[in-house]
């Protein structure tokens, strides 16, 4: 089925979140923390604006839209709505709603909250290109943007080293692995020779059957699984946990992380259903389930057990989306929509018991339900969805998936036995925060504990609430939601039937929930038992891909600072005779390997005063070669220059020899300074052999360059450009100074970026030598650091 | 080097030469000339007022700081060539605005504002390495 075009609104709309992110500032600036409200109305229009596409989509409809960007290059900003990305983008419009409003709410005084919802409606838009792209350039552009932007919320609070670490890291994960999602998709496009995802998905076997498809497997897996946290590069989540928390809500639960499933689900049929992707994708993402789980026992702070939980949950997703089985991606779809709403509303609720509490340690807080009720309530919704009790959307997806690992062909039964470690291990963490701080006795907190401004609440009420109606009307959920993404993934049009209890009381699922859920209880009152045993675990394994990270950073330092140590050695003598030596052997050896050596000139007639000058400029050399001081080396340079320029004037080259003599002036001016600036002792004290090379250098640069002239000039010479500049420099660009009409009109861009290295070389001297000057007087040295100072308000 | 007379000159000296250095910019499109030439002519003139009066005297006689100059040189020669763009031709494209002053035909053009704009970059560049120079010789 060919997708309908529709008009330019939903173009809009994933752009109105840029826009958006322009004027927060501003509004932050009149209405404060306020300024949330009305800021929030932006992507609750944008989720209004695709609740409008559920209906059509539910009945199997696709749409696309729009605009050439680069067309010369194929690239359009279009957009591609189907089940799959009006699910994402529902999700993303709607979560953020919300998230704006907590983030009002939280970052309530801070002093760059307007640059704060700045960050967080760029990565709103970004987000929502990517899920919307259709085109894979459009695509793999608002990729990159995400990780750019959640650099910047990750790293909001630039003043601590944490954040900074943390900041860094992430970008360098999920920008590594957008660059190997680059290459994927450069070698798709190559392959199939379509841009637009829609015309790829129209065609899904294509790249299977050519000898590309491993490569393109391995890229787009590596773009997947960095972005969406996958063993072993789970470990910049949990780092991510820098950030404020409505940025860990939205980004590193709901949004963001999911953006490599997406990709995967997205790539489905043109990848999927390949024993490769059947095995990889389950291991990894088998693997990926259990770490975190594990290692989200071992934490005690909220924000972490829930960041390892996402790990995990993204390791279940990827599992599930690997097995191509149709049953078990009903189950990742259901798992998907559940997991955004009960994780983004629980992060919420730690973020806002951190808030009202001052801590965040699981073992520092408890009885929290009378002194806050409504946050209580959310976190019991969001706790049971995440459990996997009924009647919430979390028992659904969890009942669906295992149905689908139980059916799965093959090696069902390892993957339930790990879906079930898994989810006992959720369940144990979901107690962990969503009861046990406010059960039990009442401990004291840094801060006196009191219900959050409904600003904070708003979020995680709406989230839990929707999590429980969802489960509650099944058939809807089913038809509308769930059916229409499990169409996108399958590839045909799939419609589903959804119930809130199985039909069969003993079966398979069910027990297997049974099982998940004693397991689950067991485990949880052993709680601190588990996490001291899981301590001492990593404790004795002693290294993680955290620090793997660090040691790798440090490596690629330090050899690009040996690298760096290697070329650039400091010293201005080497680079001199390195440049000098590079340039003679530039225009020597060609010369003399591909035999362009001029032919013996003729000796020239000359008058007797233009051979007075050429003697005057050799005059000068040989006084430069015998001066006993430098200084008078520099002047006798001068009276060579000088020369060159009253030749130049002879041959009729005014210009060029009011531009000589002027250059020689200041040369001459600044070598001096220069010299007594550097404290140069005043005479030369080189030993012979020094001075040989050098001069051997010299003589080498000096002749290769004579020559070169001498061969040029003995060419013909070729009038097209000087009857060009000649006839044309008066009668259309009015200037009878050719050489100037030249400089300033008809190549005026080359004249433009000349004054442009002439303004960035004098700021450069300039810093070198305030560096010196620096380096001459060291801080702690009264006098001498308040002359600096003088000297630098005199600047 | 700071003799009497040189002192007493120097400013004289310096005076004439920036105006014949705005002269030579001036003239530069029918004569030789132009920004460069001017620019270095100018950046000599400020260069022997330091050496003859001290740094501090040449900062307080040019304002503001040389590498502003620049700066702001840089700038006119960018927009000298934008404004082409509005009349919809390419980048750069010569404009000319003649203007008839005193009964004498003067040709106002992009290309003299990008000329100016060269000539303040070098300027700019030039005298701010050679005061900078200049002033730790003369502390």
């Amino acid at each position: 089925m060919t997708p309908a075009v529709i008009d330019d609104t939903t173009l809009l709309a994933v752009l109105a979140p840029f826009a958006a992110a322009v004027v927060a500032p501003i509004l932050t600036r009149w209405f404060k923390h306020n300024a949330a409200w009305p800021l929030a109305l932006v992507p609750a229009l944008i989720f209004v604006h695709f609740a409008g596409f559920i209906s059509p989509v539910s009945i199997g409809g696709t749409f696309v839209a729009a605009v050439a960007w680069a067309p010369s290059y194929g690239v359009n900003f279009s957009v591609y709505v189907d089940g799959l990305s009006t699910l994402f983008a529902l999700l993303i419009s709607g979560i953020g709603t919300f998230i704006i409003l907590y983030a009002g709410g939280y970052l309530k005084g801070h002093p760059q909250q307007g640059r704060f919802f700045s960050f967080l409606f760029l990565f709103m838009g970004a987000m929502l290109g990517l899920v919307l792209g259709n085109n894979l350039f459009t695509l793999f552009i608002f990729w990159e943007l995400t990780s750019i932007t959640s650099f910047l919320l990750i790293g909001f609070d630039h003043l601590r080293a944490a954040s900074r670490r943390a900041a860094i890291q992430a970008l360098v994960v999920t920008g590594g692995g957008g660059l190997l999602l680059l290459a994927g998709i450069i070698l798709i496009i190559n392959v199939t020779g379509q841009m637009e995802m829609s015309a790829l998905l129209a065609s899904p076997d294509v790249i299977k059957d050519s000898g590309w498809y491993l490569p393109i497997f391995i890229l787009v897996l590596g773009g997947a699984f960095t972005k969406s946290a996958q063993f072993p590069f789970h470990f910049w989540l949990p780092n991510a946990m820098e950030a404020p928390t409505p940025v860990s809500a939205f980004l590193h639960s709901a949004t963001m992380v999911k953006a490599g499933v997406y990709l995967l689900m997205r790539m489905h049929p043109v990848l999927g259903e390949t024993a490769l992707w059947t095995t990889v994708l389950p291991l990894f993402g088998g693997v990926t389930l259990l770490v975190g789980t594990i290692l989200a026992v071992r934490q005690t702070d909220l924000k972490l057990m829930l960041a390892y939980t996402t790990v995990a949950s993204l390791g279940l997703l990827v599992m599930l989306t690997g097995s191509s089985y149709e049953k078990a991606l009903e189950g990742a779809v259901l798992y998907l929509l559940a997991h955004s709403l009960f994780k983004g509303a629980l992060f919420m609720v730690a973020g806002t018991i951190d808030h009202e509490a001052g801590t965040r340690d699981v073992t520092k807080l408890g009885g929290l339900r009378s002194a806050m009720p409504i946050t209580f309530a959310a976190a019991c919704l969001a706790g049971l969805s995440m459990s996997g009790l009924p009647p919430f959307i979390g028992f659904i997806a969890k009942e669906i998936l295992y149905y689908g690992t139980w059916g799965w062909p093959g090696t069902g039964l390892v993957m339930t036995g790990v879906a079930v470690v898994g989810n006992a291990l959720m369940l144990v963490i979901a107690a962990a925060v969503a009861i046990k701080p406010f059960f039990g006795p009442k401990t004291d907190t840094p801060k006196h504990a009191h219900e959050g401004p409904v600003l904070l609440y708003a979020g995680p009420v709406v989230l839990s609430v929707v999590g429980l109606i969802l489960a509650l009307i099944p058939h809807t959920t089913g038809v509308l939601f769930i059916g229409p993404t499990l169409s996108s993934l399958v590839g045909t049009f799939t419609q589903i039937d959804l119930h809130l209890l199985p039909a069969k009381i003993i079966s398979p699922p069910v027990i297997l929930s049974t099982i998940t859920v004693a397991l689950g209880v067991v485990l949880f009152l052993q709680l601190d038992r588990l996490r001291a045993m899981i301590a001492g675990a990593l404790t004795a394994i002693g290294w993680g891909p955290d620090k793997g990270f660090d040691q790798a950073i440090a490596g690629i330092v330090s050899v690009s600072s040996a690298i760096t140590r290697l070329v650039q050695g400091g010293k201005m003598q080497t680079y001199m005779v390195l440049t000098f030596v590079a340039a003679a052997g530039a225009v020597l050896v060609p010369a003399i390997v591909g035999g362009g050596l001029p032919a013996v000139p003729q000796m020239p007639v000359h008058t007797f005063y233009e051979w007075s000058i050429f003697l005057v400029a050799v005059l000068g050399l040989v006084a430069v070669l015998i001066a006993k001081t430098r200084l008078t080396a520099i002047v006798s340079l001068g009276i060579q220059g000088f020369a060159v320029a009253i030749i130049f004037l002879l041959f009729g080259a005014p210009d060029l020899a009011f531009t000589q003599l002027m250059v020689e002036t200041l040369s001459v001016v600044i070598l001096a300074l220069v010299m007594t600036r550097l404290n140069l002792s005043p005479r030369d004290h080189r030993s012979s052999t020094a001075s040989m090379v050098t001069g051997t250098i010299a003589l080498s640069v000096g002749a290769g360059i004579g020559l070169t002239l001498m061969a040029i000039t003995q060419q013909p010479f070729d009038r097209a450009l000087s009857d060009f500049f000649t006839e044309y420099s008066n009668s259309i660009a009015y200037g009878r100074n050719i050489v100037n009409v030249i400089l300033v009109d008809f190549r005026g861009i080359d004249t433009l970026g000349e004054i442009a290295v002439v303004a960035l070389a004098g700021l450069c001297v300039l810093a070198l030598i305030r560096v010196h000057t620096k380096q001459a007087d060291p801080i702690g040295d009264r006098p001498k650091a308040s002359k600096s100072a003088k000297s630098k308000e005199a600047v | 080097m700071r003799t009497v007379i040189f002192r007493t000159i120097a400013p004289y000296l310096s005076a004439l030469m920036v105006l014949y250095s705005i002269f030579v910019l001036l003239r530069g499109h029918n004569e030789p000339g132009g920004g460069f030439i001017g620019g270095l002519i100018a950046a000599s003139a400020l260069a022997i007022f330091g050496i003859a009066c001290g740094v501090a005297s040449v900062r307080r006689a040019i304002i503001v700081h040389p590498m502003s100059l620049a700066g702001f040189g840089l700038f006119i020669g960018a927009a000298a060539g934008v404004i082409s763009l509005f009349t919809a031709q390419p980048f750069m494209t010569s404009q000319w605005w003649p203007v008839n002053l005193f009964g004498v035909e003067i040709k106002l053009s992009t290309p003299l504002i990008f000329d100016i704009g060269v000539y303040l970059v070098v300027v700019g560049a030039i005298s701010s390495i050679a005061l900078a120079l200049e002033e730790r010789e003369s502390d």
